[in-house]
């Protein structure tokens, strides 16, 4: 695999951001009320987006909500119909894909088929005219970057998917590009490969301090590569943070659905007092929940709790919480799944960390669930959904 | 600006080209089957009087055509031989088709290939070589007659069999391999599945490969049909001098009678013929797919 | 279709393909033959080849013919890749439907209606602009383009679409401008299509009888038609030497490409990680 050891140590904890970030200045990309239509198909809806210099961005999304079109329009292989697209600080209208500061790694990788290595890297810097000797150390330093010189003079047929991958990484930065765009560059890899790419892909870009865009379906993967991240749902960004916010604070049950896992529980609400809300469930006590701002008692809303952030005690208790019986329990290697039915018909889903955590619950035992109400989100719900 | 230009300039090279070469010619020859023939360079007499802006065609090159049996006959006479000679390269291909799908993959391509070189030497030739086979002096009858099998020769040139007999000869591959193309692409998995649930090989062939592969026959059949309808080599090297096929109609007319509005009238029947098989075939292609 | 109707299918299979090779083996073997009577064999000879070899009037027609269909196979190539673009990466526009129609037709057009609809072209366009002045090689070569032009364009077609848009854009964001990106990366890889296309339409080129004989003038008569009226007139051991040369000549570029093929489509095996 030839991930140059010691070089993860590189990688930033993602909230504190690259280090060349130059805050406060200008943003590297720019994207202000654009859409996109094909047909009568809205693939990207008035959509705006500012990613930093050095960021690693990601846009988030299942298979059809527009991220791959908002990449593409970024690229310039698309045109937009209405709003405006700025990279650099310059305006990109009128201005075709093979003239932007951008490279991609294509879903596909798109390697050319009937070049070697060495000439699908060269590629790019042949349309710049640049002259033999340089074309070939670049191309020689861009492999060596990602420890496939050895490759130099294969074809893509006779490469590993993993090769493949690393070849189309060194294909598109060996342009250095301002922005390198990526769609799903690790959605092609097997499980084992995809961790490790992952790694090195996060490693690549803290040292050269290019600013990524990736798309992807997996929340895993933009969770542990991204400085930030945009949730898409239906040509729109849903949400746009840092991957911590996005988990603890989502914005709605999209989002709070998409990224991780979370339980649900629609109600209304009872009581406002302070930072915390009670929220009337039908589960015989009211369900504590952070405040959010403009609620108000009454007001129809979804509570989200992350399945880890549940304590469960055996037994009923007194000291509050809602109690329900277990009903199933998943092993997970490190944590336990396990299935509480409460007031008879609903399923909440406890993850208790550890091997012994959850082994001596069985089907039938009666729990009491409890959780800090900084850990529940609630958001509006609009009657009737 | 200059993508819409750059776009133009791939689009209209083979758009002026069909258009001028395919299309164009396709409404002259209407123009000129509403035209009288005469003696001259161009042997048709001009549509429209100029000096008194009349419209001087007419219909009457079709009316003679449909009332006339010897035009007649040779439609009619056309239809019956590209039909039956289309039925006896279905009955002769599919089950070809089908085991070309059955053997081994590795053994597949070199059948095909096998079957479509006889497709790229010359049509002609193949043709002609069937004289030499079917002449009453022929190495058939030799070996008949040598043998003493018979006593004189069996008259197989120059009658409505060597017709059938070259059209199938030409046509056969068109027929196999959109039937193979279908077969090969289902599934085998359909047959043993068919199996499983207790179909006999005949059986399952019937309810399962049959109806499936509909579309590839479909297509098998209107390039075998379609051609053969306007056929003109081998009922001229191979059917008797009285047989009578749109093909050598349209010949004559064009070349020894130079009667050309009435070679376009001809032409234009065929191609109403091509176009109302070629619709009603893809009407059945359709039909058969939607519901399912 | 297991044990019992294997062999039978075999057995009908096996028919099929002598039905479709018996006779051009006997006109290769006969065209060996010492006989002038075509169906009695006289003994081993080559005598017919030679004199195919001084016949002026055959040689000269298959240069002709050659030509004819080099150039119009190179043309329908030309007009066909341009349609192929058109029909695969333009997407949807006005007059798409009639521009695939167009293109398509002549593969299911009888010879006959085109022959016949392009020498009346030809003859109204001489009257009205004095252009084709006569029938010759050029109009024949128009008459074979045309029909070359959609087979060329399905071949290449199925190709380009199979190639996908990602390699056109991937070039584009390496920063290639179009029309470099077509040269360096598209026509490389659609160059088995256009070389199969080319030799398809130089092959029904060199073979079309019936449209090159409405649309050829008198000097400008092709191989086909030298070899129709020699063999309406009976057949002829020369013709049947013609026949086997022509046989051999596409026995061994059909052999050229499969094995070209293979070597191509050769590939290692997939490489560990």
């Amino acid at each position: 695999m030839g991930t140059p050891q010691g070089k993860t140590q590189v990688i930033d904890a993602p909230s504190r951001g690259n280090p060349n970030t130059a805050a406060g200045t200008e943003p590297i990309i720019s994207l202000q009320g654009v859409s996109c239509r094909f047909g009568d198909v809205v693939a990207v809806d008035a959509v705006d987006l500012r990613v930093d210099r050095g960021e690693f961005f990601s846009l988030l999304g299942a298979s059809g909500c527009g991220k791959t079109t908002l990449l593409r329009l970024i690229a310039g292989l698309e045109q937009p119909d209405t709003g405006r697209i700025l990279l650099d600080g310059e305006e990109m209208a009128g201005i075709p894909a093979y003239r932007r500061p951008v490279n991609t790694v294509f879903q596909s990788y798109a390697l050319f088929p009937h070049m070697t290595v060495a000439r699908n890297v060269a590629f790019g810097l042949r349309q710049e005219n640049l002259p033999r000797a340089e074309i070939a150390q670049r191309v020689v330093e861009t492999l060596a970057l990602f420890s496939i010189e050895g490759l130099a003079k294969r074809k893509p047929a006779e490469l590993s998917g993993g090769q493949r991958q690393r070849v189309a990484l060194c294909r598109a930065l060996v342009k250095r590009p301002k922005i390198l765009l990526l769609d799903e560059p690790l959605a092609a890899l097997d499980r084992r490969l995809r961790e490790r790419a992952r790694f090195e892909l996060s490693a690549v870009q803290a040292r050269l301090g290019i600013t990524f865009v990736m798309v992807t379906h997996d929340q895993e993967e933009a969770m542990s590569l991204s400085t930030r991240v945009a949730v898409m749902d239906a040509g729109r960004i849903v949400q746009q943070d840092e991957p911590r916010a996005i988990y603890d604070r989502p914005v709605n049950r999209f989002v709070a659905g998409f990224v991780g896992d979370a339980n649900l529980i629609d109600g209304t609400v009872s009581q406002v007092s302070g930072g915390a809300i009670g929220v009337d469930a039908g589960l015989g006590v009211d369900v504590a929940a952070a405040h959010a701002a403009g609620i108000a008692p009454g007001d129809p809303v979804s509570v989200m709790i992350r399945p880890e952030r549940i304590r469960l005690v055996t037994g009923a208790s007194d000291s509050g919480g809602v109690t329900g019986r277990v009903r199933g329990k998943a092993f997970l290697g490190n944590a336990w799944v396990i299935q509480v039915v409460v007031a008879g018909e609903r399923l909440i889903d406890v993850r208790l960390i550890g091997e012994e955590s959850g082994a001596g619950l069985s089907p039938g035992h009666l729990v009491t669930l409890s959780w800090p109400a900084e850990a529940a989100v609630c958001f509006a719900r609009e009657i009737g959904v | 600006m200059t993508r819409v230009l750059g776009c133009l300039a791939v689009l209209m090279p083979p758009y002026v080209w069909m258009v001028t070469f395919f299309a164009l010619p396709i409404i002259v020859v209407f123009a000129i089957s509403l035209s009288d023939a005469v003696v001259g360079i161009p042997p048709y007499a001009p549509l429209v009087d100029w000096s008194s802006a009349r419209f001087l065609g007419d219909v009457e090159n079709y009316t003679f055509l449909l009332g006339d049996a010897y035009y007649l006959d040779g439609f009619l006479g056309s239809i019956r031989i590209a039909a039956v000679a289309t039925f006896i390269c279905f009955l002769i291909g599919y089950p070809m088709a089908l085991a070309i799908s059955r053997v081994r993959p590795t053994r597949r391509l070199p059948l095909l290939l096998l079957l479509m070189l006889p497709f790229w030497t010359s049509f002609l030739i193949r043709t002609y070589a069937w004289i030499t086979l079917l002449n009453s002096n022929g190495i058939i009858n030799n070996a008949l007659l040598n043998l003493g099998l018979r006593e004189t020769p069996i008259l197989m040139l120059y009658t409505d069999f060597s017709v059938y007999l070259g059209i199938v000869y030409a046509y056969l591959p068109f027929m196999v391999l959109p039937i193979y193309a279908v077969i090969e692409r289902h599934d085998l998995g359909l047959l043993e599945a068919a199996a499983d649930l207790g179909a006999k090989p005949f059986r399952s062939f019937l309810s399962v490969t049959l109806p499936l592969s509909i579309p590839g026959i479909a297509a098998g059949c209107l390039l075998v049909f379609v051609p053969a309808l306007g056929e003109f080599v081998v009922p001229e090297l191979l059917g008797g001098s009285d047989f009578l096929m749109i093909g050598r109609l349209l010949w004559t007319e064009t070349f020894q009678n130079r009667d050309w509005p009435l070679a376009a009238t001809v032409t234009i029947v065929l191609l109403v013929l091509v176009v109302a098989t070629v619709v009603s075939v893809q009407r059945i292609v359709d039909m058969r797919e939607r519901p399912l | 279709m297991r044990s019992r109707w294997r062999p039978l299918i075999g057995g009908y299979a096996l028919f099929g393909y002598a039905f479709l090779y018996m006779p051009i083996v006997i006109l290769v073997v006969y065209s060996f033959n010492e006989s002038r009577l075509v169906t009695v064999w006289g003994g081993f000879s080559t005598k017919w080849y030679g004199e195919l070899l001084g016949n002026e009037r055959i040689l000269q027609a298959a240069w002709l013919s050659v030509r004819i269909a080099a150039v119009s196979a190179t043309g329908a190539v030309l007009l066909g890749t341009a349609a192929a673009i058109v029909l695969v990466r333009f997407g949807r526009f006005r007059g798409r439907g009639v521009f695939n129609g167009l293109l398509l037709a002549p593969l299911v057009m009888p010879d006959v209606i085109i022959g016949l609809s392009l020498l009346l072209l030809f003859v109204w366009l001489q009257s009205q602009i004095g252009w084709p002045a006569g029938r010759s090689g050029l109009t024949v070569g128009i008459a074979h383009i045309t029909v070359g032009v959609a087979y060329t364009t399905v071949m290449i077609r199925a190709r380009l679409s199979q190639l996908g848009r990602d390699l056109d854009d991937a070039a584009a964001d390496l920063g290639a401008p179009p029309w470099r990106g077509f040269v360096e990366v598209t026509l490389p890889l659609l160059a088995p299509a256009l070389a199969a296309g080319w030799l398809l339409s130089f092959t029904l080129s060199l073979d079309d009888l019936v449209v090159a004989s409405f649309v050829s003038g008198p000097g400008s008569s092709t191989l086909p038609i030298v070899v129709f009226s020699s063999v309406r007139l009976g057949v002829s051991p020369q013709i049947n030497a013609l026949a086997t040369v022509m046989v051999v000549v596409v026995a061994l570029i059909v052999l050229l490409v499969g094995l070209s093929m293979r070597q191509s489509s050769r590939r290692p095996p997939e490489g560990a990680d």
